[in-house]
């Protein structure tokens, strides 16, 4: 059974997890944004002849 | 010579090995992520640490992808630079954004499971301080990459430096049997059995396999991304020559 309990220690747990989500969520997002805005570079400069 | 797998050296077969590839480690790695943190999450505070033992299920995971990334880094690095393999170099490339993310990490959760356990924010002690550097490459990596404007001489520039801070990793690994640190030693794996109890333990190690996925998946998007910008670049080049 989960417990979402830290007791007197929240403040660095909380902020641990915190910092960890937003640090992956700017990775994925990062390297998502990075492929796809090269792929559509690509697919423009090659007017939709696109290799996959 | 054991030839390399062809979807690690032919973009073509790569850019089809990947396109599957990486969102099944994506998959993977929410599903272990989930799974850890359920079991984490469900045990008992520590005796020792109290529930500041939460912050080790996502510290031990990026400690380890810090070091395994760069090995990844350098391992590219070398095949890019012996064998002069493009798609090795973009691997070498795309690894340096997601090492230094994971490395932010592990300096991160550590301190804030420092300040409660050790009293203490930072001290330079050499775990810590090989970790900064280990940083610090990272950054410099990209930074050098970033600088040159002659993408082949910026690639060997690159590779070398890959190489030659790959040094660092055995520095972190044996640190703390090298000098006396704050910073314990081995405990998930070591002779004589982990030093976590299994309610600890298997929650870490899916944790660790859950980050490991993650960036398997990052790092193929990543490649991806890098040889979308190559082709890019070639196409832009042939037109600006038509």
């Amino acid at each position: 059974m989960i417990h979402l309990e830290t007791g007197k220690y929240a403040f660095y747990v909380w902020t641990a997890y915190g910092v960890s989500a937003a640090v992956m969520a700017v990775m994925v997002a990062g390297a998502l944004a990075h492929a796809r805005r090269w792929k559509a570079k690509f697919e423009a400069l090659n007017q939709g002849q696109v290799r996959k | 010579m054991i030839p390399a797998p062809a979807f690690l050296t032919n973009p073509e077969r790569f850019m089809a090995f990947s396109r599957w590839a990486a969102p099944m480690f994506g998959a993977i790695a929410v599903i272990l992520g989930l799974a850890g943190l359920w079991l984490g999450w469900s045990a008992p505070p520590d005796y020792q640490q109290s529930w500041t033992v939460r912050i080790l299920f996502i510290h031990i995971p990026t400690a380890w992808l810090s070091e395994f990334a760069y090995a990844c880094l350098a391992s590219a690095s070398l095949l890019s630079l012996v064998w002069r393999q493009l798609l090795a170099d973009a691997a070498a490339q795309a690894a340096a954004p997601l090492g230094a993310g994971f490395t932010l990490l592990t300096l991160a959760t550590g301190s804030l499971w420092g300040r409660p356990e050790w009293g203490t924010w930072w001290v330079w002690d050499a775990r810590l301080t090989s970790e900064l550097i280990l940083f610090l490459i990272y950054l410099g990596y990209m930074a050098l990459r970033a600088s040159m404007d002659d993408e082949i001489k910026g690639a060997r520039a690159a590779a070398i430096l890959g190489l030659v801070g790959a040094l660092i990793l055995p520095i972190i690994h044996y640190s703390v049997y090298w000098w006396n640190t704050l910073h314990q030693g081995a405990s998930v794996f070591r002779s004589g059995g982990s030093a976590l109890a299994p309610v600890f333990f298997w929650p870490v190690i899916l944790m660790v396999l859950a980050y490991t996925s993650a960036f398997g998946s990052l790092w193929l998007v990543r490649i991806r991304g890098e040889v979308w910008r190559r082709r890019a670049d070639a196409a832009a080049l042939r037109a600006a020559r038509a």
